[in-house]
């Protein structure tokens, strides 16, 4: 057999940085902004009611970005969410409170809010299905079919509202964006009321999270694939340890726990297991990076796109529900505008244009800093005209370093 | 002699990789010199040092062209001095025409309006002095790869060149084509420009180059003066590998059983063009145990005859029938073919055979996901092996498996597709070009897994453009020539000129 040893540098820390440098510079930046705006508002970021009100009002995004991450990796694009969610929180309101936009012609009977969500994320899962299905089997450009469908579900909202708003919502129904996680315990600290809890359950999350990477390492270690130098890997553990508790325990200050929290972290979990574990998410990274080779490969590449779109439609619905749920009235101008957002999401967490790389967990903080600048702008007091304009800036910036690090090879 | 080129101690690492170290090579004027070695020794990234397409600064040591040192920062600098490359992956634009082509980003114009008459005629003149008679305005796409050869020459030729740079220009062509080719480059000798030409090709080599320069593991190990000794191709394979190779095959004793592998009355007609029928009536059987080779020329419908059958991924109004084991099987998707126990390697590795933004790991394992994963999960440990498996069986030369596909050499790229092919598990394995770009080393072990599967009671089918190839490691071979099978004939009686012969009577008549 031929000798194929080649010469080899020893991996060595700096390279090892250079190699990762997306990564650690999409956290840091994070870091940075969060530091800036913490300065900037006096203070006011880091408050406990307001990290809450981060979360909240992010939740929708990030929910919609775990399904876009896997349209973008894909390489396609789904403009319709947006609406698509607009529209499922309008169907929502109107089973929810059997309201008919034409009751002279029908009337909606009054669905319980089990049923009724159940209801909408199915109408979305079919939504994406039938956008997906044109896009697998009809090889439509997913620009052109979402693009449609945006029109579309725009018009539906409006017209399923019959162009008014909708609302109150059951108040069960809107524990899933205001509730919180409810103490069992009882603790004061500094003279108020601590949520124990939700220190509790960070803890046990960071625990379990580094028991796992500890676990992976070791494993990595005895097959001598470790690449992370033990620095990094110690200091990444630190970092996740110190921002998940200090995190929850400032949650803890407040109200606790968000429902909505959970679901999140919850999805988060999953989607990161599919993308990274499983052969569907393998299958997907493939079909981006080159769809002829894929089904070339065996990859059933139309059904792949027809599930993706499909996932993409229900985490819209999902996303719709929360929105409404957050407001308690479904209005026909929700959604409008969440796809920028959604995507924006994606591509400065470091998913390319042409599709094969993106991470969840990029998206999940390109979505946290696109938030965590709504939040500052508007607490500064920077007018919405100005806040558009910013967040359109660093998108190019995000974008414009992704080309220039990979140019540089 | 004064050279025209001498690189002197060029070194240049990747991360992970030394692909030169120290390497000297020197260009006379109006000589052919070959640059040879095996896959990944870093010829390809030599030449392209020496054409700016990784500028001055990015690797130490010293160009001297024309007696005077240069620094190119990019490739315009290079052809700018008349030092053309033609790459191992041809670049032209499909959709363009080969004037356009040929003048792309140098279009005769005047104030931004391009006087197409000029370029026309130029390019005329052009096709004319490299022979190769097509109208300018002819879309590459409906060029062979041959012809696409050419119309690159001729781009070079426009440019003034007096160095011409040849990186594995013969690999995708047959052997009249090569001829051709090779001719033209003794042509431009003659007429003073000097020529680089990297081959894996020996034969081509002792029949055209002035001196040979050997690369193995990034260093200069030696160079051969081809006038002042006869060169056999043996002496350049020991300089490559290092050692004596004393057969090109392996060995082979078929036993050979019942047809496992039958294709009956197949027909396929062009994917855009419903009425042009490019596969006729082919019948094919292959017997348990023996290996199959389909010889034939470049457009000869081997490629679409393999990719209609592999799940219908070439083609339209396919009809026939596939039988194994002597049951008729589905296999009119790709993943019901690959059910059936077929795989298919192709040809062009970069558009169909891999993800190139991807490890070479993700990629062996890619067709046989579920080989390496329980219940739909991927287990790391698992696929890791079966990757350094393949890597080690095949000699994949990186700096490990977790090398991007795209920063492979060619032939190093050719060895993941076939081991993705190989994981896959098939009965019924379907070689298209199986050692395009690979050296003699490789090759011989590449035959030697041919010669396993074969022994193991699979059905190979080996599809090559390299006659001699096809006669080492085939039992039988099918001739095929316009769509459809011209003879057949048992490997140990055929021979090139009965192979060309078969071609030949076939002319003109295939329509009838
Ligand atoms: N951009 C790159 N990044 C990392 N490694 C690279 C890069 N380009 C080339 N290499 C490595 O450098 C070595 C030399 O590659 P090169 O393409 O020059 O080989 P070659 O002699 O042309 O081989 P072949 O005959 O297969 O074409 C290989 O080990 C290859 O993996
Ligand atoms: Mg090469």
């Amino acid at each position: 057999m031929t000798d194929i040893s080649t010469p080899q540098v020893k991996p060595d820390f700096m390279r090892f940085v250079r190699s990762n440098i997306r990564d650690y510079a999409l956290l840091l930046s994070l870091l940075a902004i969060m530091v800036f705006f913490q300065f900037n508002t006096h203070g006011t970021l880091f408050r406990p009611v307001n990290m809450t009100n981060i979360l909240l009002q992010n939740s929708y995004i990030v929910v919609m970005a775990l399904g876009m991450l896997l349209v973008i990796v894909a390489g396609h694009i789904d403009l319709s969410v947006g609406s698509v969610s607009g529209f499922i929180g309008a169907l929502a309101a109107v089973l929810m409170t059997g309201t008919s936009p034409n009751p002279d012609l029908f009337t909606i009977p009054k669905f319980d809010f089990v049923t009724a969500s159940i209801i909408c994320l199915g109408v979305g899962a079919a939504i994406g299905a039938i956008q997906g299905y044109f896009i697998a089997y009809y090889k439509i450009p997913a620009f052109i079919v979402t693009l449609a469908g945006m029109l579309i579900f725009k018009g539906l909202a409006l017209s399923v509202l019959g162009g008014a708003s909708v609302g109150p919502l059951p108040a069960t129904f809107q524990l899933l964006s205001t509730g919180f996680l409810t103490d069992v315990f009882d603790v004061q600290l500094l003279g108020a009321p601590f949520n124990l809890l939700a220190l509790l359950i960070g803890t046990l999350i960071t625990a379990a999270l580094i028991y796992f990477n500890f676990k992976e390492r070791r494993s990595q270690l005895q097959h001598g694939l470790a690449e992370e130098p033990e620095a990094i890997f110690y200091g990444r553990n630190l970092l996740i340890a110190v921002a998940l508790i200090g995190f929850s325990f400032i949650m803890g200050q407040y109200k606790g726990l968000p429902n909505v929290l959970i679901v999140m972290f919850a999805l988060i979990a999953l989607f990161v297991f599919i993308t990274t574990r499983t052969t569907f998410g393998r299958r997907i990274y493939a079909m981006g990076g080159n769809e002829k080779a894929a089904k070339l490969s065996g990859v059933n590449t139309e059904r792949l796109t027809f599930w993706i779109f499909t996932i993409m439609g229900a985490l819209a619905a999902l996303g719709g529900l929360i929105f409404a749920a957050r407001l308690n009235v479904a209005t026909p101008k929700a959604g409008a505008g969440f796809e920028l957002e959604v995507i924006a999401a994606c591509f400065i967490g470091g998913a390319a244009v042409t599709g094969g790389v993106g991470k969840i967990v990029g998206a999940v903080i390109g979505a946290f800093i696109i938030g965590v600048m709504n939040n500052g702008m508007s607490i500064m007091g920077i007018g919405i005209d100005w806040q558009f304009v910013i967040k359109g800036a660093v998108l190019l910036f995000a974008v414009f370093l992704d080309v220039k690090f990979k140019n540089r090879g | 002699m004064q050279p025209i080129l001498e690189m002197r101690g060029i070194t240049k690492t990747f991360p992970g990789v030394n692909a030169l170290s120290d390497v000297d090579i020197n260009v006379r004027p109006a000589e052919i010199l070959a640059v040879v070695g095996e896959n990944g020794a870093g010829k390809s990234t030599l030449m392209k040092v020496l054409s700016g397409v990784y500028p001055h600064g990015t690797y130490s040591g010293g160009i001297y062209y024309e007696g005077v040192e240069r620094k190119f920062n990019k490739i315009s600098d290079s052809e700018d001095l008349g030092i053309i490359i033609i790459h191992q992956e041809l670049a032209l634009v499909p959709l363009l025409s080969i004037a356009e082509n040929i003048f792309l980003g140098h279009e005769p114009a005047k104030l931004g309006v391009i006087n197409w008459f000029e370029a026309f005629a130029r390019t005329k003149e052009l096709l004319k002095k490299v022979g190769l008679n097509e109208h300018p305005n002819t879309l590459i796409t409906n060029l062979g790869t041959g012809k696409q050869q050419l119309v690159e020459i001729a781009k070079a030729l426009n440019k003034k060149v007096k160095l011409l740079i040849l990186d594995e220009p013969t690999s995708s062509l047959n052997e009249t084509d090569s001829n051709a080719l090779l001719a033209l480059l003794m042509e431009f000798r003659e007429q003073g420009i000097s020529s680089i030409m990297i081959s894996h090709k020996l034969n081509e080599i002792s029949k055209v180059a002035d001196r040979i320069t050997v690369l193995r593991d990034g260093m200069t190990v030696d160079t051969l003066d081809c006038h002042a000794e006869k060169i056999s191709e043996d002496r350049i394979i020991k300089a490559m590998v290092g050692r004596e190779l004393t057969d090109r095959f392996p060995p082979r004793n078929a036993k050979i059983g019942e047809p496992i592998f039958e294709v009956k009355n197949w027909s396929c007609y062009h994917p855009l063009h419903a009425d042009r029928q490019m596969i006729k009536n082919v019948d094919l059987h292959v017997k348990r145990g023996e290996v199959v080779g389909i010889a034939g020329l470049m457009g000869a419908g081997r490629t679409e005859l393999a990719m209609s059958i592999f799940g219908r991924s070439y083609g339209q109004k396919i009809s026939g029938n596939i039988l194994i084991n002597g049951k008729p099987v589905d296999v009119s998707t790709i993943p019901k073919a690959m059910d059936a126990g077929l795989a298919y390697a192709t040809e062009d590795r970069k558009t169909y055979g891999l993800v190139l933004i991807d490890h070479i790991k993700h990629n062996i394992t890619l067709a046989n996901l579920d080989g390496v994963a329980k219940y739909s999960v991927v287990d790391d440990l698992v696929e890791l092996a079966v990757a350094n498996k393949y890597r080690r069986d095949l000699g994949i030369r990186c700096s490990s498996v977790f090398q991007t596909t795209v920063n492979l050499s060619g032939g190093n790229q050719q060895k993941v597709v076939l081991s993705k092919w190989l994981f896959s598990g098939p009965d019924v394995l379907i070689l298209d070009e199986p050692t395009r770009g690979i050296d003699v080393g490789a090759k011989y072990e590449i035959y030697g897994i041919i010669n396993q599967l074969a022994e193991a009671g699979k059905a190979v089918i080996v599809i090559s453009s390299e006659m001699a190839e096809l006669l080492g490691v085939a039992d039988r071979i099918y001739v095929m020539n316009e769509g459809k099978f011209v003879a057949e004939m048992p490997a140990k009686e055929a021979s090139q000129e009965k192979i060309m012969r078969a071609i030949m009577k076939s002319w003109g008549k295939a329509n009838d």
